[in-house]
């Protein structure tokens, strides 16, 4: 075991992390701010990603691509949040999981029926294929270190717009009381549109870069949304900071556990059985690591005392 | 009053003569939505086309989607067999999903014919005289793709597989014929898309080449990002991750790669030529090993039924032992475990126009069986 293995590995780990910031940090947000749960988060992500296959295809442009996959999914986020999200507000956590739960059916077969069922053909553009030389002799490719940049920057820009923007004082204040800023002449529901559909292009972001990697086919985006309330637990709800050192956390535990706990199991079994023993464990790993930063910190590591 | 009773003499003759027709009743779970729909979508319009193209109003077929998930594959056979009342089950993909369902099938007298998943244990140890595999014994694909590593003079390979059964009989086939080296054995987690820290240890391996078993949209991720890493080892696989159905998503990185199939559109037999044309002129698109392996399931129960009645399960079930219908695939036989003994092909994949597709260079093993046959005490 090489020490350019194990950079190489943190390097993995750092790059799925970033991307599970980019869909936990609307589903923390849309939770801190409404109180809503929304299982059709990752909906948003599998349009995202469509939508991006869909005008790279058609025109052969990845940054139209990428843009196409933040209008898609921040319009399809809108679209929801005034059809049905805004009528759950006020209902109880069971409705809101019932009424997503049909809006992640009612995506996946709308998207089966307009695109079928077999994966789409997305690809990484040209001048992102390929590895690069990284200084200490590490060989990365290039467009994953484009995603962590991209992934940096956005997470960057989010904080600056919560931190020191006009908007992003009202989304705090919302997160606090919202009876109080709607009583100070905030449009309350202008803001929960606004802040459901930026989580969603968020995530249609992460699809459309992840499904360059990866196959851009129907229900792609369940699997990672269970990761991401696992990293907003881990970190917090309603917490950005937490959403970052959440994904980043579950990222590295994710790559790093599936890599070395089956070479720390064959120090002690078969190799065969050390192998499927290991992948196993390897894949519970996120649960214990949620398990543990709950028993310590029961409201997650930046999360309030609510 | 004489009229009358002959009219009811008629009607009763008419029950009677309904009720000996006997319907036959054919349930199909199947993967239609989430990651692995595309599978399940190819067998069951395989399997469709070939029962259509029958005509015949006595087969019913009820479709149902099992969404990847054991337990509601569960439940959906459980309805079938209680309320529905099926005689005939078959659809479904995935080997986890098998084992859940097929033993308890067959263990309430329902005829259970698999067209793709053939998890070791049903051809070994709990073989049933009601449960047949039309498509392969898990091993038998990886198998022939060991066999092909030896003949490449391959040394030193990485494998990889997913972690469920039919990811574990995958690589228990490959290294029973491969005779070198391995630099590496992962299992990954089924349903996994990023492959960057398995494609790392890799790199780091020193191996000579690759093989690996990921079918459906794993197997699209796991290529893209293999070209992507720059790593530059030949890969070998099964032809579950180059199938027609997912060939166009993973684009030329896919080219030259060899695979191992039982079935490719090339096999020169009349049956297959008027499969492969009916099948793109009815849906537009190239089948698959899974189309085709609906395909020959849907007329193997034909041939049956053309024989014996459902009802009359021995006679049924020496009926599809017998195996007397025009496979796709050319010659096709059962062994005393009830699955194929056939050929295994290694295909190339390769650029026709614009359409990525395969075609056969070589037979891998010829005339072969699994290896848990003599373990099946039928």
């Amino acid at each position: 075991m090489s020490l350019i293995l194990i950079l190489e590995q943190v390097l993995n780990g750092l790059q799925f992390g970033v991307m599970l910031f980019l869909m936990a940090a609307g589903l923390t947000l849309v939770f801190g701010v409404m109180g809503l749960i929304n299982l059709a988060h990752g909906a948003l992500y599998m349009v995202g990603a469509f939508a991006a296959a869909a005008v790279a295809g058609w025109t052969g442009s990845f940054v139209l691509a990428l843009m196409a996959s933040l209008a898609a999914a921040a319009a399809a986020g809108a679209l929801v949040e005034v059809t049905v999200i805004r009528r759950l507000y006020d209902r109880d956590h069971l409705d809101q999981v019932l009424a997503t739960f049909a809006l992640i059916l009612i995506f996946s077969e709308g998207t089966r029926w307009l695109f079928g069922s077999f994966p789409l053909f997305l690809d990484v553009p040209s001048y992102l294929s390929g590895p690069v030389m990284l200084p200490g002799g590490i060989q990365y490719p290039l467009y994953r270190l484009a995603m962590i940049a991209i992934g940096l920057v956005v997470g960057a820009g989010l904080f600056w717009l919560i931190a020191r923007t006009r908007i992003g004082v009202q989304i705090r204040a919302g997160e606090a009381d919202r009876e109080m800023i709607a009583a100070l002449g905030v449009d309350i529901s202008k803001l929960y549109t606004l802040v459901f559909a930026l989580g969603a292009a968020l995530a249609g972001l992460a699809g459309a870069l992840v499904g360059a990697i990866q196959s851009v086919q129907v229900g792609m985006g369940e699997p990672v949304l269970i990761l991401a309330f696992v990293v907003i637990v881990i970190g917090g709800i309603g917490s950005i900071k937490g959403a970052l050192v959440g994904a980043l956390l579950v990222g590295l535990t994710d790559t790093l556990g599936g890599v070395f706990l089956p070479r720390l199991f064959a120090l002690m079994m078969e190799p065969e059985n050390a192998a499927s023993l290991g992948a196993s464990l390897a894949s519970m790993l996120i649960y214990i690591l949620m398990a543990a930063v709950l028993l310590v910190r029961p409201s997650g590591l930046f999360g309030g005392s609510a | 009053m004489k009229i009358l009773k002959s009219l009811a003499m008629a009607t009763a003759v008419s029950t009677l003569a309904l009720a000996a027709q006997a319907d036959t009743k054919i349930g199909m779970i199947t993967t239609l939505s989430g990651g692995g729909a595309g599978l399940g979508v190819d067998v069951r319009d395989g399997f469709m086309m070939a029962i259509e193209a029958a005509g015949r109003d006595d087969v019913e077929v009820v479709i149902e989607d099992d969404q990847r998930k054991p337990e509601s594959a569960v439940q959906i056979a459980d309805r079938m067999i209680q309320s529905e009342k099926v005689d005939i089950m078959t659809g479904i993909i995935w080997s986890n999903l098998a084992m859940a369902v097929v033993p308890a099938a067959t263990a309430q007298d329902v005829f259970y014919l698999s067209p793709n998943a053939g998890p070791s244990v049903l051809a070994g140890k709990r073989c049933h005289k009601n449960y047949f595999n039309v498509a392969w014994q898990n091993d038998n694909l990886h198998e022939a793709a060991g066999a092909y590593a030896n003949d490449a003079a391959l040394k030193n390979s990485f494998i990889l597989a997913p972690n469920y059964p039919a990811g574990k009989d995958a690589l228990t086939g490959y290294k029973r014929m491969y005779s070198g080296e391995l630099a590496g054995e992962i299992y990954t987690k089924l349903g996994q898309t990023d492959y960057a820290a398995e494609i790392a240890q890799i790199r780091a391996s020193g191996a000579d080449s690759v093989y690996f078993f990921l079918p459906g949209g794993m197997g699209i991720s796991f290529l893209k990002q293999y070209a992507d890493s720059g790593v530059d080892l030949p890969v070998v696989g099964p032809a579950f991750s180059f199938d027609q159905g997912i060939l166009q998503a993973v684009g030329a990185a896919a080219l030259g790669i060899k695979n191992t199939s039982q079935w490719n559109k090339d096999i020169d037999n009349a049956a297959n030529a008027a499969f492969v044309a009916d099948f793109q002129a009815k849906y537009g698109r190239l089948p698959s090993l899974y189309a085709s392996q609906g395909f020959d399931t849907a007329n193997l129960i034909l041939s049956a039924l053309d024989k014996a009645d459902v009802k009359d399960q021995d006679a049924f079930r020496a009926a599809l032992k017998a195996a007397e219908f025009d496979s796709v695939r050319g010659d096709f036989k059962f062994g005393d475990n009830h699955h194929p003994v056939q050929n295994i092909y290694v295909r190339e994949v390769i650029q026709e126009g614009d359409v990525f597709t395969n075609k056969i260079i070589a037979t891998g093993l010829a005339d072969h069986a699994d290896a848990y046959a003599s373990e099946c005490n039928m």
